[in-house]
């Protein structure tokens, strides 16, 4: 067993893990995290991912020892307040999701997308979260999601963390 | 599926890494970012009974760059697509980096490691040896410096021994003449290439001088096609040259076939792809060849 | 006027769960101390068990237990035939572990059960399984051959039934026709692939004599009437929810797979619960597949282009057992003929055994294959007339006039004899035609054509039966306490936003405000009656139940509103949940003031009692002062239970183009448009109906360019993982143009028709036929789906009919 700190969602965690243990098992299983879903564990359809660093990372490719020292960022954490942040809030608004298992890795997807270039084009979108299957939407409801969310984004009128009272 | 039991170890050094791998004997993996090696050990095919992640070691996730560029191993594909540095010396790497799987797997997928699991149709290995890349190996005997053309010897199989471990690739300074171009066919978007072809020719007085075109997906490593650069040395680049050089790297080649693809397959499309990277080095030269 | 719900675009208020990781799904579900299960499964296709070592992998530690078929006792026995039909005369099923014969890749051969799947994966490697190889029977053709190799050692022929049927007189138009022609059509086996494996966690309470199951299914209630019959306890014994779930298309609408069997029954004997999620790999051979079948159809024209007959014998790939019968083959049967006359048909298949995964429905469920052969067809035709592929579909549609369509003779799989209610293809064609824009469309493909990257332009027409049998139904009741207007229904959700379009129609037919409705899906205990999400039935039996019974709670609070107003319930209106005296918006009363008004104990917990009395009494009485609340033979409160049983099929229909390039030199190919008029009747909410349609498209897109699950001659699949058989990302799915028209149906109240499948269904024949268009110069006929950039490059390069498909 080895000996893992760091944080989730800004809050610190130590646990003592297997080193074969899986982040996203660590999360879902260890922490109760639920909102990280494993649809594949071969790193093909993203519904794992999760921001490292600030970075999208495949949780189903990442042992949870590698997580030692890091910052994990889940769907949890998006919206704090225990509302919707104006991603999720489009998502919900251009029916960017279905059956919401793969929404979870497309938010963090988009998340990390929108932090780096908030006036995306739509192939730049498409790119970007080539990394995830949807098997329900056919995509285009996700593209608009995001779009809407970069336009609110650039109009300055909200922040990507602000939540509503959902 | 989940992996196997294994022992697991993260050094602060690549010393320690390497004789690491030498206590266990063969049966001992590097984990550097774990993109080829980790969707292996989860479906139980790969099972390494001891693991040492390079997380840790400290000096192998920087670039140096001195007319070519030093990248070190941990360095990961997402930051060898976003370096502006990496951009302006080896542009044909940066494009390769957008057909390497997808952003989340670029995130932590690094150019060591890609280099190392050598599979034969990979990105990065095959602009190693498009370039004529040196890969710097560190053993507990201390570190030696191979050929990239030398480096990839068959399908997932490298010079490295069991207890060295890659630690910076370097890319040579290409002259002020070349151009280049990287083209790849994919089933998908991000998917593994079918057949991907990197060239780099320089045009001089209207002529192809010193052209380098490499092949990944249609051999059991990505493949130099010396016929193909010698049949374009002093040529124009015209129709004739063109489908002469098609042809040449069609025969030159002797893939294998898989569920994805035939042996004809790749070999026709790695014709087509040549000429059509070749069409964009010219170009990109800025002359008329 | 208020504006109407139903109709209207209205974003889904369940989403917000979702989009901040309070989903529930079934490996979410937070049940203490379960135990993890994985199988044991045969590696080979068709081999008798000669031995199975299973201490070793008891030894291991954190294992619980481990079962094999000989563990199993009376549960050892076949799983149910779900579908008898008199002409299915070989009809086998599987048992729950295999004991002797295993006649599949991926057949369990043993269960594990441990403290968590890490280890019971440990302990899965010293499982020792010895396997004689029988002989493998794999394509579908060469089983059904004289002295063919045996799918199943005790059983010759391979074939499990053989269906004929007949509409008009066939063999005279083909004496009769100008011109005959022969092809094959193809579509290979593919599945559904949701993003959520299947799963599922069984809990006995501590007596043993009552399961709960949290399951990813779609249908709930069936599984309950089967496990009571095996396990031999009431079905009031068993309660089966399906929590949130991530996708089914179908794959989860087959029951009673032989884990839904195990994982409770080792829960029962373990007095543990127990869990078992499945593994992406595991999916590939663990859940079903479809598609599959190779049609060989004649067809007889005049020389005018008019199809006046249509012969069509079919092999449907069941794989190794059939516990879905002959439907899939029944299903593909009733579609004959499409939207077009087609006086006389003749349509037969038979289902084919072969040592591969079952297969039963996978969204659109046997009629992608009909809309293949039919629209292939008919471009055959036009090509062999020098008909523009627009003019021969107007050449043969059936008109608007001429609904009910009948095609005597011939049945849908509920039985029904097959009657088209209502459809505007002319319209629909033309639709598509404007948008296309075909001038445009044929310049710039002459330009494409000095290039190597050539444009072709497809479209392909479909119909659907939608909304099969048997019934749904409905409870509908506002709240006294709260004044909520809940909707409880058996039927289930895996992301077709039920939810929202059920409040919608509740709202409307009540005059309830939309946010006070809230809707609860897919429980036993909730409501004991149901069928199931599958079919495109949701909308048609659903719906309709819950109007029913809001119509009802509407009519008794109508009733008991007139009496509190003093009115009669002819001058009322119901508005917003308020129901107020027409012309005097000031005297009224809301839902939820009736509702309470209309319980009896109301006095027990109400703390606002003097504006409670002020309402007044809700039904008659003696006097005011004193005598019982409810009439002798009233029922309190306002709520009802509806139920809907349509009396045939609902045909919904479409017709679909699509612009795609492609590379000749690669083989590359990509959609640069696609566009969609879609006419599923009546739209509840446009907003879901749009994600339903682009959703199937999607599928679509997948199951002509990437997805096909290959098998090789040894019945192995060569790519069982997601890194092999491919499902288009963002980058492979066009932005799509939708256009709506909607055909009231005249056979439910609310007059809509199925959504849910009729994307997926008629993208392979779009594609292929616009791959002919981009090729038309050398003239290719695309027959078979799908194509993967080598073939498409073979195709390019032949420059001669593909007769890939062809005899």
């Amino acid at each position: 067993m080895r000996t893992v700190s760091l944080t989730v969602n800004g809050n610190p965690v130590e646990e003592e893990v297997e080193p074969r243990l899986l982040l996203s098992d660590f999360l879902r299983h260890e922490l109760g995290l639920t909102g990280t879903h494993v649809g594949c564990e071969q790193g093909v359809c993203g519904a794992c991912t999760v921001l490292v660093d600030g970075e999208t990372v495949r949780s189903c490719l990442t042992l949870a020892c590698q997580a030692d020292g890091t910052a994990i960022q889940t769907v949890e954490g998006l919206a704090p307040n225990g509302g919707l942040n104006v991603l999720q809030r489009a998502f919900q608004e251009n029916h960017g999701l279905q059956c919401g298992f793969c929404t979870p890795g497309f938010l963090m997807a988009a998340t990390a997308l929108l932090e780096r270039n908030d006036d995306p084009s739509e192939e730049e979108i498409r790119d970007e979260l080539s990394g995830n299957i949807c098997r329900c939407t056919g995509y285009t409801g996700i593209v608009r999601s995001v779009q809407a969310a970069a336009l609110q984004l650039r109009e300055g009128t909200v922040t990507a963390s602000e939540g509503t009272a959902g | 599926m989940k992996p196997a039991p294994f022992e697991y170890h993260a050094p602060e050094t690549s010393v320690e890494a390497a004789s690491l791998l030498r206590e266990a004997g063969g049966d001992g993996k590097i984990l550097a970012g774990g993109q080829s090696l980790l969707p292996l050990m989860n479906l139980r095919l790969a099972r390494p009974s001891v693991l040492v992640d390079l997380r840790r070691v400290q000096g192998l996730d920087g670039t140096l760059a001195n007319g070519g560029i030093r990248i070190g191993s941990m360095v990961r594909h997402g930051q060898v697509q976003r370096s502006h540095e990496i951009q302006s010396r080896v542009p044909m790497l940066t494009e390769a980096m957008r057909h390497v799987g997808h952003p989340a797997i670029r995130n932590r997928g690094t150019l060591g490691g890609s280099i190392a699991h050598a599979d034969p149709a990979a990105e990065a290995p095959l602009v190693a040896v498009a370039l004529g890349a040196e890969l710097v190996a560190l053993g507990p005997d201390g570190t030696r410096t191979i050929q990239a053309d030398d480096f990839f010897q068959g399908p997932f199989m490298t010079a490295l021994a069991d207890d060295e471990l890659l630690t910076e690739i370097l890319f040579p300074e290409a002259p002020a003449s070349a151009g280049w171009g990287f083209r790849e066919v994919a089933r998908a978007h991000g998917d593994f290439a079918l057949v991907a072809v990197a060239a780099v020719v320089s045009v001089e007085d209207g002529r192809l001088r010193d052209a380098r075109i490499a092949v990944a997906g249609a051999a059991d490593r990505p493949m130099r096609i010396a016929a193909a650069e010698q049949a374009l040395e002093g040529a124009a680049w015209d129709a004739g040259t063109r489908s002469d050089v098609e042809q040449i790297v069609r025969d030159a080649l002797s893939p294998a076939g898989d569920s994805h693809a035939s042996a004809e397959y790749r070999k026709s499309v790695a014709g087509v792809l040549a000429a059509r990277a070749l069409d964009d080095a010219t170009k990109a030269t800025g002359s008329t060849a | 006027m208020k504006e109407r719900v139903f109709g209207k675009r209205v974003p889904r208020s369940s989403d917000a769960r979702l989009l901040r990781g309070r989903g529930m799904y079934v490996d979410d579900v937070p049940v203490r101390d379960a135990l993890e299960v994985v199988f044991v499964r045969s590696p080979h296709a068709h081999a008798r068990i000669t031995e199975i070592d299973l201490e070793e992998a008891r030894a291991t530690p954190g294992v619980h237990a481990v079962y094999g078929a000989g563990d199993l006792g009376a549960f050892d026995r076949a799983l149910p035939l779900l579908f008898p039909h008199p002409d299915l005369v070989e009809p086998r099923t599987q048992c729950p572990i295999a004991s002797d014969e295993v006649h599949y890749a991926g057949q369990i051969v043993a269960m594990i059960v441990a403290e968590d799947r890490y280890v019971a994966e440990d302990a899965r490697e010293r499982v020792r399984l010895e396997l004689e190889p029988l002989p493998v029977v794999v394509d579908v053709n060469a089983a059904v051959e004289e002295g063919a190799d045996q799918v199943h050692s005790d059983m010759e022929g391979n074939v499990s039934g053989h269906i004929v049927q007949q509409v008009g007189d066939p063999d005279a138009a083909f004496r009769d026709a100008h011109l005959v022609l022969r092809h094959r059509y193809i579509l290979e086996r593919s599945a559904a692939m949701p993003m959520e494996t299947r799963g599922m966690v069984a809990e006995w309470d501590p007596r043993g004599e009552e399961l709960m199951l949290w399951n990813a299914t779609q249908v709930v209630h069936p599984l309950r009437s089967g496990l009571a019959q095996f396990f031999d306890i009431p079905e009031s014994r068993i309660r089966i929810t399906a929590p949130d779930t991530g996708g089914g298309f179908g794959v989860k609408g087959f029951f009673m797979y032989p884990e839904e069997v195990l994982v409770p029954w080792a829960a029962r004997e373990l007095r543990r619960p127990v869990k078992w999620i499945e593994d992406r790999v595991e999916h590939f051979t663990a859940s079903h597949h479809e598609r599959a079948q190779i049609h060989d159809v004649e067809i007889a024209v005049t020389e005018d282009g008019v199809v006046t007959a249509l012969r069509d014998e079919f092999l449907v790939d069941t794989g190794a057992f059939v516990p879905y019968g002959l439907e899939l083959g029944r299903i593909t049967a009733g579609q004959v003929g499409a939207a077009y006359r087609i006086p006389n048909i003749h349509v037969g298949f038979r289902g084919v055994y072969t040592n591969t995964v079952v297969c039963t429905p996978y969204r659109g469920a046997g009629r992608p294959h009909m809309c293949f052969v039919t629209e292939r067809a008919l471009d055959d035709v036009a090509r062999a007339l020098g008909l523009d592929q627009f003019e021969v579909r107007r050449r043969n549609f059936v008109g608007d006039d001429e609904f009910p369509y009948r095609r005597d003779g011939l049945v849908t799989a509920d039985g029904f004899t097959v009657i088209m209610d209502s459809g505007a293809y002319f319209t629909q064609l033309s639709m598509l035609e404007e948008a296309l824009d075909m001038p445009a469309l044929r310049e710039a493909q002459a330009a494409s054509r000095e290039t190597t990257k050539l444009l072709g332009v497809g479209l392909a027409c479909y119909v659907e039966s939608t909304g099969g049998g048997p019934y749904e139904g409905a409870h509908v009741i506002v709240e006294p306490d709260t004044g909520t207007v809940r909707v409880t229904t058996g039927f289930t959700d895996q992301g077709q936003s039920h939810s929202t379009t059920l409040a919608q129609v509740a709202a409307e037919r009540l005059g309830a405000d939309l946010d006070s409705v809230q809707v609860e899906l897919g429980d036993t205990a909730k409501f004991r009656w149901g069928i199931g999400t599958y079919a495109s039935r949701g909308a048609v039996h659903g719906a309709s139940a819950v109007d029913r019974a809001a119509g009802t709670v509407r009519d008794k609070a109508l009733r008991l509103a007139a009496n509190m107003l003093e009115v009669s319930p002819a001058d009322l209106e119901v508005e917003d949940g308020r129901i107020s005296v027409k012309g005097s918006p000031g005297t009224s009363v809301t839902l939820g003031q009736v509702a309470k008004a209309a319980k009896p104990d109301r006095y027990g917990f109400d703390n606002d009692l003097a504006a409670l009395a002020a309402l007044g009494p809700a039904v008659p009485r003696e006097s005011s002062d004193e005598g019982p609340l409810l009439n002798a033979d009233e029922e309190p409160g306002l709520e009802a239970t509806g139920f809907f049983s349509p009396q045939n099929a609902t045909w919904a229909s479409g017709v679909h183009g699509a612009v795609i390039e492609l590379d000749t030199e690669t083989g590359e190919v990509r959609f640069v448009r696609y566009v969609v008029v879609h006419d599923c009747g009546i739209v509840i909410n446009p907003l879901v109906v749009d994600g339903q349609v682009i959703g199937g498209i999607a599928q679509g897109v997948g199951g002509s360019f990437y997805e096909r699950l290959a098998y090789d001659a040894q019945g192995q699949i060569q790519n069982a993982s997601l890194m092999d058989f491919l499902i288009p990302y963002a980058t492979e799915v066009p932005e799509i143009e939708l256009h709506h028209l909607e055909t009231p149906s005249p056979l439910n109240p609310l007059g809509v028709k199925g959504a849910g499948e009729g994307g997926a269904i008629p993208v392979p024949a779009v594609a292929a036929a616009a791959i002919d268009d981009a090729l038309s110069a050398s003239g290719v006929a695309v027959r078979r789906m799908p194509l993967d950039p080598e073939e498409l490059m073979d195709l390019a390069a032949s420059g001669a009919p593909s007769d890939k498909g062809d005899r």
